[in-house]
């Protein structure tokens, strides 16, 4: 009987395993790399909003403090999205005319909220709470980046699930003593270990295995 | 037969060959698989956000403004003094407001009649520091490092408030300043949704130092409360600054 395969057959058959893994190794990069993606992680897109309002100006050129808007974010989940009220604490004299500011203005006269549009969107199955991250030493730039450099806010980090757990793993690369926490310009370098442990020690945060219990932040 | 049904008869042979079953199921599996990872339900659940816009609500709003003459509980705000810097019988006393005017067309109140003369809180380092740190996020941008009223947003353009440093505001009572966070004064507006009650007082208390700071001959010092007495460490003043126990934003 002759036979069915040439005797080439054999090697063909070796090279296709190897491929075959190699195959599925590019694939796994590929998809790792594509949902890590600022194409799907919304990273460094900056969203429109219905006024152009800008953070370098307000906090890098004016040197507003974070809090003076974002007055809840020491005492509650949320940093707190700023009144119209407050928009026009200065805007009332300031820029009164300007046409940039009429949505603002409109948003006055008429009591209707401004529409802003959302940046950081964490997943509604992730609790996420500002006041205890700032507490322990956790500063806005740590995730937000210099958004006293940004004229309209991007989103920096990828927000998923292992840039969390990065921080909660070793929390000790990433806090800062408390009086540097709205200090944009702060430097993670001018720490020493050390003194990053002593941090962690003082603000007395827990040991790794609470900070990367599901229930920690899926509740 | 043209040549488009040619190539169908082709193609629906070859299909045949592979089997149409299969390809069914291949296609499926394909199909669900991507449909799959295009689901956000988990994501957006159907629940509200802070400041989230409402399909339900007239307002648009998801969260809800409290109904008119609602006090939820812890926020009854009694204690007249603490909550508007003004005395007891704030109001029904006979002696006008005196005003003036300054060269840059401020109206400038003298005389205060209202206005509660001593702290209704313990004046302690710790509220002077939380005074402090409050004072350099809401104050200074308009009134200055110093209270001079040369502030960044002054340096843009923003009418110059007056100084705290002339008799005036040296003689004023601290009800006074209590009373223009709470309330506003003139071109500033009411900072009481930004700055809790037990936080006013503390920059009240920092105000205070500040003058002095400028003018240590002619003013008389704070009234201190020494704090860290050793047989009760944990005692919590009644309006610790950090505690917003004795009233939230309003």
């Amino acid at each position: 009987m002759a036979q069915i395969f040439h005797h080439a057959a054999n090697n063909v058959a070796k090279i296709s395993i190897v491929v075959a893994i190699l195959l599925g190794g590019v694939a796994f990069f590929v998809y790792s790399q594509v949902a890590r993606s600022s194409y799907l992680t919304g990273r460094y897109a900056e969203k429109q909003q219905p006024v152009q309002f800008s953070h370098k100006h307000h906090t890098g050129d004016d040197g507003i403090d974070c809090r003076y808007c974002h007055t809840s974010v020491e005492t509650s989940y949320s940093a707190g999205i700023p009144p119209t009220e407050t928009c026009m604490n200065c805007h009332s004299q300031i820029w009164a005319d300007s046409p940039y500011l009429e949505p603002v203005r409109a948003s006055y006269r008429e009591n209707k909220p401004i529409e802003w549009e959302r940046v950081h969107d964490l997943p509604e199955y992730a609790y996420f709470n500002h006041s205890i991250h700032v507490a322990k030493g956790v500063g806005c730039s740590t995730c937000h980046g210099q958004i006293d450099t940004m004229p309209a806010v991007f989103q920096v980090e990828t927000l998923q699930m292992e840039w969390c757990l990065s921080c909660h793993r070793e929390p000790e690369k990433y806090i800062r003593p408390k009086s540097e926490i709205y200090n944009m310009q702060w430097d993670g370098n001018d720490l020493s270990a050390d003194e990053r442990n002593q941090l962690k020690a003082d603000y007395k945060i827990r040991q790794k295995e609470v900070l990367t219990s599901c229930s920690t932040c899926h509740r | 037969m043209s040549r488009n049904n040619y190539q169908l008869s082709v193609i629906s042979h070859q299909l045949s060959k592979f089997g149409k079953w299969k390809m069914l199921c291949l296609l499926l599996t394909v199909g669900c698989s991507l449909s799959a990872g295009c689901r956000y339900d988990m994501q957006d659940q159907p629940r509200y956000k802070a400041y989230e816009k409402s399909e339900f609500f007239s307002d648009d709003k998801a969260m809800r403004d409290l109904p008119e003459g609602t006090v939820a509980r812890g926020f009854l705000r009694e204690d007249k003094a603490f909550y508007t810097g003004k005395k007891e019988n704030a109001g029904t006393t006979t002696t006008p407001v005196e005003t003036t005017t300054d060269a840059s067309g401020n109206t400038l109140v003298s005389s205060f009649p209202d206005a509660i003369e001593e702290f209704p809180v313990p004046v302690t380092k710790e509220l002077l520091d939380r005074g402090e740190e409050r004072y350099k996020i809401f104050c200074i941008v308009c009134h200055g490092p110093v209270g001079n009223g040369d502030g960044m947003i002054v340096r843009r353009g923003f009418p110059q408030p007056p100084t705290y440093h002339d008799d005036r505001l040296r003689n004023a009572p601290v009800g006074h300043f209590f009373d223009v966070m709470t309330n506003g004064w003139g071109k500033m507006n009411s900072y009481a949704s930004q700055i809790p009650p037990a936080d006013r007082w503390a920059i009240v208390a920092y105000i205070r130092a500040l003058q002095i700071s400028q003018n240590p001959s002619g003013m008389s010092s704070l009234p201190m409360t020494e704090t860290g007495n050793t047989t009760n460490t944990t005692a919590t003043p009644s309006a610790s600054p950090n505690a917003n126990t004795r009233g939230g934003a309003k």
